[in-house]
């Protein structure tokens, strides 16, 4: 049938068929002892790398400590909001789907280039923020993509709220994303790159205790980034709320009487050194911040020569003025000079070949009606008998050219010039004819606002100086309040004794100050029943001859100064105001005593029980209205969809101040729905047509005629 | 001349591991495709098997010397499909491999490897079993050599890798000698290393393929990707396993085509070190099996056939295995029996019958 091929005869050699069964089973056992290699001596490992795979720590961020007034009103808030994230542990590379995320999240592709750059060298673990503030159509974008892009991760956050129009924003400063310098420092160490940090104010220096911490959630996820499953969560801590010494009212009171001034208030406590407002101006809204401020309006702050950002009232290194004056005549009283010199103003003097001028020609002058006549020449002579060295003794002690430790960050320290100061920085003695322009707060001395705050608070109350604060330290863990005293000897207070009769002496004459009065400084300022003192101060940024040489297109109005007290002894309130570039040194103090009568008038109101006018309790009424037909408006009731042009809605709605606080619940129901909270329900308005799709606003009977 | 041709001499044992081997495969395929849009490929698989099975019977059948006369017209008839492949494939992810026929897609380079199993029997039996020339060397390398160039062209690394186990096979029981290998030998690594380094013959990509193995950490993301994931599933499988549908691995995604050429992977992720030392076992037992078979075959030829098959089994899985575990580069070359894919399914049932024929007859004189 068919030929047999090859030799019947030949066959293969058993010894080749071994030599390959043998081959065969190296082969095997090789096999078998990778196997081993991996699935019992690398178990451990592999199966580590396994659930890593499958695992991704999505972040649960802490809510901020929210931030309250000395009285628990809310001040700073938050609000929830969705950050998108992009996640790089997958094993893909998202390069090539960088455009389709700049087109469907509205970003500049290059900046997100730049982004991810940014976070190159960040551990491969942690999420990217590449657009925070998601709206809803990007959240829906980003949903939308989940298989294509499943490196885009969303994340609900929580962030600040702050007073609109920049209230108390110095005080309280803003958040921001903690920035590459600050991270290589160490008190930077535990944050990573895209936290959330304060970089000002309040929000800087309680950082620590205002962001909680944030916790985790495991998220079981394929090989695409799709989430299939939970794991376990770890909750974040909130961040601790902290109340402010701040009073809301008064706040707003001094926000108020600077107005547009550039410039800045303090009002402080002086009997603990609790601040009960803080406004500087330009103001800046923090708000914009606190997601991510545009590079525009970054270079247009930063640019602004009225430095927004700025903190004048602790920042703000400028020369006292005349406001100097209150720590001259306390050094003089004390040396005992200042109550033997009785002087005759001639609008100036001159001992040492230069005429220094006074603003009028007081005529006999003393330290009684030198404070409120605000008499250079008298101040002059005083300085002189004094010399330079007595004068640097009381202002340092009394904390001229010292921070006062308040628990803000970047505070000045201010200026007081010495005959040994010069020596070291100008490497020349000290002219005699320099102490008289440093006894009328000029020349080298450079004070901020709150420094004379504490100073002439200080001063007022006998010699009792104390470290001024914003938070109340009784709210701090013991180790941070610690930290915080030991970073000032003796805790920031201080006790200089002031004999009774020089002290009431000053106090006097600084109450005469704003009492109405032939040469008095502030009579304009004058609060009737209120026992209010004070001292004003111009400093000039000229000479009087330089002013009329050049002005280079530059202001050279004065900064003008008040610190005022209430009442004048041992006083409640004290109050700094400066209005840079200002006018006249009555201004500020007209602003003084707006903030001063505010104050008052609250105490007297709490001490006499007097409340504001209580909100009248919630009113019920009906109310009938019609329903446009879904031609003519917007979100029409789906069961409104019959061709009626129009219908009849009822309801019932309990009615405060003109604004729905709730809806009540229509009697038909039995009670079933639950009252709408006052936010959503004043939301809609006085028109409750706003909220049609409401069933339990509709009438029984037009209801059941709908279905 | 035909006495005793009966199913009675069909190796039942051997069908009965394979069997036994294609069942773990159908539940690994379904496991593993449980959560994927490939989900029900085990069905699939299940009709390849069948399939194979009747293709098997029906080859057990035909006697192989008449395969034999035959195959240098299939010889023939594999070299034009694999040029019209060049010139007519589909081409799919940048390789031209299946020419489509009506509704087939039909991949020529599958069926030239049990033709080339034939051929090179044939070519080697016709020897006679005397030593060697050079001559007779150099055509039994370019009859391997010119698909094996086609193949290599369209570009296919992994099956065209698959022709050389059947060349070496053939010249080690056809007769070369040590001096002759031993030449051939330091031959073929000057000519590697001189393909390697010319870098016209094979792609970038190809070459990545193949480094990436020796350290797959390197590039985590890009061609090692497999390599390390492939290993993360094998080693986290343990001693035990996870059990069945029980892989992260393999159920979340991670591992590639873990019905496909990583099924082995699956399979010592879901089964573990003894699940997968089993399987070993079963593939070594059916090798033996097969030597067993060609050792008691009527005539060279018939060895010759069932040597070759098992020179390119071995192969196979010598390379998915050892590609599973990180020995060898990722190569896309198929566990044959287990992994899913109905050419690599029908070529192992296809040689299996070709060595049931010759077992059936060894007795036949």
């Amino acid at each position: 049938m068919y030929l047999s091929r090859g030799n019947r005869d030949e066959k293969l050699s058993t010894l080749k068929l071994t030599v390959v069964q043998y081959g065969i089973l190296f082969m095997m056992l090789a096999l078998a002892a990778g196997l081993w290699r991996l699935q019992v001596l690398g178990a451990d490992n592999f199966r580590l790398l396994a659930e890593q795979n499958r695992v991704r720590k999505v972040p649960v961020l802490a809510a901020r400590g929210k931030l309250f007034d000395r009285e628990n009103r809310l001040v700073v808030d938050n609000y929830p909001s969705v950050s998108c994230f992009l996640v790089r542990e997958q094993n893909r590379n998202v390069d090539a789907d960088l455009p389709l995320i700049a087109r469907g999240l509205d970003l500049d592709l290059e900046q997100l280039r730049a982004t991810l750059r940014r976070y190159r060298a960040a551990p491969g673990y942690q999420p990217i923020p590449i657009k925070l503030e998601v709206t809803p159509d990007e959240e829906a974008f980003i949903e939308a993509h989940r298989n294509e892009l499943p490196e885009l991760e969303t994340i609900d956050e929580e962030w600040r709220l702050y007073p609109r129009d920049g209230f108390a924003a110095h005080l309280i400063g803003y958040v921001g994303e903690v920035s590459e310098e600050d991270l290589n420092q160490t008190r930077y160490a535990a944050y990573e790159p895209g936290d959330v940090v304060g970089k000002a104010g309040v929000e800087e220096t309680y950082d620590e205790l205002l962001r909680g911490q944030d916790g985790s959630r495991d998220v079981i996820v394929d090989s695409h980034g799709r989430e299939v499953g939970y794991l376990r969560t770890q909750h974040a801590i909130p961040g601790q709320d902290l109340r402010l010494t701040i009073d809301n009212d008064l706040q707003r009171a001094a926000e108020l009487a600077l107005g547009n001034r550039n410039g800045a208030i303090v009002a402080m406590d002086p009997r603990n050194g609790e601040i009960l407002a803080m406004v500087s101006r330009p103001s800046f809204d923090p708000n914009a911040f606190a997601v991510r401020i545009n590079r525009a309006d970054w270079n247009q702050l930063i640019t602004d020569p009225n430095h927004p950002l700025m903190n004048k009232s602790i920042q703000a290194q400028l020369a006292p003025g005349s406001t100097f004056k209150i720590l001259m005549s306390v050094a003089g009283l004390q040396e005992g000079v200042a109550q033997n010199l009785k002087i005759n103003c001639a609008g100036g003097w001159g001992p040492y070949g230069f005429f220094h001028h006074c603003d009028e020609h007081h005529g006999a002058v003393d330290i009684h009606n030198a404070i409120p006549f605000s008499c250079d020449t008298f101040f002059y002579m005083l300085g002189d008998k004094l010399g330079i060295d007595r004068i640097a003794k009381y202002a340092a002690a009394f904390g001229y050219g010292q921070k006062t430790g308040i628990d803000l960050p970047g505070e000045q320290a201010g200026l007081m010039p010495s005959a040994q100061w010069k020596l070291k920085n100008y490497h020349n003695r000290w002219y005699p004819d320099e102490t008289l322009d440093v006894a009328i707060g000029q020349g080298a001395v450079e004070a901020t606002p709150l420094q004379l705050a504490r100073i002439i608070g200080g001063i007022a109350s006998g010699g009792h100086l104390v470290r001024p604060h914003v938070v109340f330290p009784d709210q701090l863990p013991a180790d941070f309040r610690k930290a915080m005293l030991d970073s000032f000897p003796g805790a920031g207070d201080v006790d200089i004794p002031i004999d009774p009769e020089n002290w009431v002496t000053v106090t006097d004459g600084m109450a005469e100050v704003t009492q109405p009065g032939y040469f008095h400084t502030a009579g304009s300022a004058h609060l009737e029943g209120i026992d209010f003192g004070g001292k004003t101060g111009t400093a000039q940024l000229m000479s009087h001859e330089a002013l009329g040489k050049t002005t280079k297109g530059k202001s050279t109005n004065p900064n003008v100064w008040f610190v005022g007290l209430t009442p004048r002894r041992n006083p409640e309130l004290v109050v700094a105001v400066l209005w840079q570039n200002g006018e006249f040194s009555y201004y500020p103090a007209r602003i003084g005593a707006k903030v001063v009568s505010a104050y008052v008038e609250k105490q007297r109101r709490l001490a006499n029980n007097l409340q504001p006018v209580k909100a009248a309790a919630p009113v019920e009424m009906g109310a009938v209205w019609t329903v446009p037909g879904p031609a003519s408006g917007s979100g029409a009731n789906p069961a409104n969809q019959d061709g009626n042009p129009a219908r009849m809605q009822a309801g019932h709605f309990l009615v405060q101040n003109g604004q729905i606080v709730a809806r009540a619940i229509p009697e038909t129901r039995s009670g079933a729905r639950p009252e709408r909270k006052s936010g959503t329900a004043s939301a809609s308005g006085a028109r409750p047509a706003a909220t049609p799709s409401e069933p339990g606003s509709a009438l029984p009977a037009s209801s059941g005629k709908g279905q | 001349m035909r006495r005793f041709l009966s199913f009675r001499d069909f190796d039942w044992t051997l069908l009965g591991m394979v069997l036994v081997l294609c069942t773990v495969s159908v539940l690994e395929v379904y496991s593993a495709t449980l959560h994927t849009k490939y989900a029900g490929f085990h069905t699939k698989q299940m009709f390849w098997i069948s399939g194979g099975l009747v293709a098997m019977f029906i080859f057990a059948k035909i006697d192989y010397h008449k395969l034999i006369d035959f195959v240098p017209w299939a010889y023939g008839v594999c070299l034009v499909a694999l040029v019209a492949v060049m010139f007519f494939g589909q081409k799919v992810l940048g390789a031209r491999r299946w020419i489509k026929l009506g509704p087939m897609h039909f991949q020529p380079s599958e069926w030239v490897k049990l033709v080339l199993i034939l051929a090179v029997a044939r070519y080697f039996a016709n020897l006679g079993g005397r030593s060697l020339t050079w001559k007779d060397i150099l055509k039994a390398f370019v009859l391997v050599g010119v698909p094996l160039l086609l193949v290599l062209k369209q570009p296919d690394l992994g099956t065209s890798l698959t022709y050389t186990p059947i060349l070496v096979a053939g010249l080690f029981l056809g007769g070369i000698n040590l001096r002759q290998a031993l030449i051939l030998l330091t031959a073929c690594i000057v000519l590697v290393a001189g393909v390697w380094s010319s870098g016209k013959l094979l792609k970038p990509y190809q070459k990545a393929r193949l480094t990436s193995f020796i350290n797959p950490d390197n590039d985590p993301r890009g061609t090692g990707y497999q390599l390390l994931q492939s290993k993360i599933a094998v080693g986290s499988g343990g001693v035990w396993g996870k059990g069945a549908a029980k892989g992260t691995q393999t159920q979340g995604d991670f591992l590639p085509i873990p019905h496909a050429d990583f099924i082995f992977a699956a399979f010592g992720e879901e089964h573990g070190f003894v699940g997968a030392l089993l399987v070993l076992l079963l593939y070594f037992l059916i090798l033996m099996r097969l030597i067993q078979n060609a050792q008691t075959a009527a005539d060279l030829s018939g060895s010759l056939i069932i040597m070759g098959i098992v020179a390119v089994l071995t192969f196979q899985i010598a390379v998915n295995v050892g590609m599973v575990i990180g020995f060898m580069p990722v190569t896309g070359i198929p566990l044959p029996l287990m992994s899913y894919g109905g050419s690599s399914v029908l070529f192992a049932f296809l040689a299996l019958g070709v060595a049931m024929n010759v077992r059936m007859r060894r007795f036949v004189n």
